[in-house]
């Protein structure tokens, strides 16, 4: 069963640690997931740039319309995804509980990726 | 046994067997719906079968494949897993107690609301209706209706596993279902609103899930010690309220009526549990044996204090809270030392942590009058009044503060 790792992070408090820093929690991250890409259980992810660069498109009044900047305003912003092949919940929390974002602070959604159409 | 009886007495065997039969909870619940009904219509004139449990779950087992069949009529993949459950060999059919711990750790998942777990568990395991959980947790019944649904379904489409978790990771869940239990137990023991069978139904259900841990964990301590601790609470049961519904303190209450049988049950648990587990003891076990200390006391007047309140210091270390700290601290005031009991109560208030608990100046205004301080004592008690939230006890502690007034103003001059 796939599952999708949403992660989050206020990016002021993100952006105002060190490149120094930050490059240890990137680092981190991508020893601990790519130590699990051989036996298929990492299928892959990546961080995210800030909302600042997004683009949000909406529907209204027929015409598909942009805005600069994220769909929602909170307080913690989506700053990267993972996509994992678990046999259960429990073995993709097992994975996310030891995440090195989350000890260093972000939070982890973990969603079940729905196969095929809605059912 | 009537059929009923084996319904209620059974259910979570039953079910838990018949979930790793047919897979998914809400068919092993159809299932046993229907083995249940096919019971009511044959065992009257066939007679009880030799085996109650076994006969329920393997005719469960037969319903859920015709109703995957019929279902296959629709839809190709049905048929196979009709296939799969009729290949399954017939002993297979026979509940292991794994089943019940399996069920038990699914519902208890911390990856459910705590409501839900609680319902779940008592829905699954304690054989409940969806009206009669509503009932208990004064909640309307399509909303536990609806709690029930969205649970089993994340359970279902998130696939949370159907397991027993790992060692590893065993304390830590097992200490999640101690909470789901001990919180089913302190819903019916609390008995804030509601009837009282009602309630009281809770505490025998919560009871039956501690049996079962401890039947099943035999390795693990604080099962035992939750045991042992709602045994010893439950054995007060009847002499906790009087006729009128006002709350008898345990020093007033009649000890002739606590259910001695079940205390020794309790005594014997927190001994076994004391024994076994890890030193320090887990906070289960502690609370057991304080509970056992008041249980055992002959009189009010021949408890314990000193042993108690050192119950409460080691509790203090293991599981550190000021709740834990107010006891103690009327602990040691019952001892005999009121001064020093009255500084931890005025230490635990200055350091503000449990401000909006209306049980820390109910306890400082008691001990203020026990020292004769009752123009400060009846201060506490209206602080506690604005807090308090439990009509029995706020009637007692209206008792207590007019008794003090009287005391203070005999004349009723003010």
């Amino acid at each position: 069963m796939r599952y999708m790792l949403m992660i989050y992070r206020d990016e002021k408090e993100w952006e105002g640690m060190s490149v120094q820093e930050r490059g240890a929690v990137y680092q981190a991250a991508v020893d601990y997931c790519e130590a699990l890409r051989p036996s298929g259980f990492y299928k892959g992810g990546d961080p995210l740039e800030p909302t600042r660069t997004a683009t949000t498109v909406r529907m209204k009044g027929g015409k598909a319309v942009l805005t600069d900047g994220p769909f929602a305003e909170t307080k913690e912003q989506l700053a990267g995804y993972t996509i994992l092949e678990a046999k259960d919940l429990d073995e993709a929390l097992a994975f996310v509980t030891r995440h090195p974002l989350v000890k260093a602070g972000f939070t982890i959604e973990v969603r079940p990726i729905r196969e095929g159409p809605p059912k | 046994m009537r059929i009923e009886e084996i319904f209620r007495a059974e259910h979570g065997r039953i079910l838990a067997t018949l979930i790793r039969l047919v897979g998914g909870i809400d068919e092993a619940e159809e299932a046993l719906q229907d083995a249940f009904a096919t019971a009511l219509e044959q065992w009257p004139t066939a007679g009880t079968p030799a085996n109650p449990v076994a006969w329920l779950v393997s005719t469960g087992r037969h319903k859920a494949i015709d109703r995957l069949r019929r279902r296959a009529l629709l839809v190709q993949k049905q048929d196979e897993i009709a296939l799969h459950i009729e290949q399954s060999a017939a002993e297979d059919d026979v509940p292991v107690p794994e089943d019940r711990l399996r069920l038990i750790f699914t519902c208890c998942h911390p990856a459910l609301t705590t409501e839900a777990q609680v319902a779940l568990t008592l829905r699954t395991l304690g054989g409940l209706s969806t009206e009669e959980i509503a009932r208990a947790f004064l909640v309307p019944a399509p909303t536990m209706a609806q709690r029930l649904v969205r649970a089993k379904a994340k359970i279902r489409t998130a696939r949370i596993p159907y397991q027993v978790p790992l060692d590893d990771a065993l304390t830590e869940r097992l200490e999640a279902v101690m909470v789901v239990v001990y919180l089913v137990f302190n819903e019916g023991y609390a008995a804030s609103f509601g009837a009282r069978l009602v309630r009281h139904e809770l505490c025998e259900q919560a009871i039956r899930l501690g049996r079962m841990l401890v039947e099943l964990l035999p390795a693990h301590a604080e099962p035992q010690g939750l045991l042992a601790l709602m045994l010893l609470h439950d054995s007060r049961r009847e002499t906790r309220l009087d006729g009128s519904g006002d709350i008898v303190l345990l020093e007033d209450q009649d000890r002739a009526r606590w259910d001695r049988a079940q205390i020794e049950e309790g005594a014997a648990l927190v001994e076994a549990a004391l024994r076994a587990g890890g030193r320090p003891p887990g906070p289960y076990a502690l609370q057991a044996a304080i509970a056992a200390v008041h249980a055992q006391a002959p009189t009010a007047a021949a408890t314990d204090w000193v042993q108690i309140a050192a119950l409460y210091g080691v509790l203090a270390r293991v599981h550190p809270s000021p709740v834990v700290e107010l006891n103690r601290a009327v602990a040691v005031a019952m001892s005999g030392d009121i001064e020093r009991g009255l500084a931890v109560v005025d230490e635990i208030d200055r350091q503000g942590e449990i401000v909006g608990y209306h049980l820390l100046p109910a306890a400082r205004a008691e001990l203020l009058r026990r020292l004769g301080r009752h123009v400060e004592a009846a201060e506490s008690y209206r602080r506690a009044l604005v807090l308090v939230g439990n009509e029995a006890e706020r009637r007692h502690l209206e008792k207590r503060l007019r008794e003090i007034v009287s005391l203070h103003n005999p004349q009723g001059e003010s």
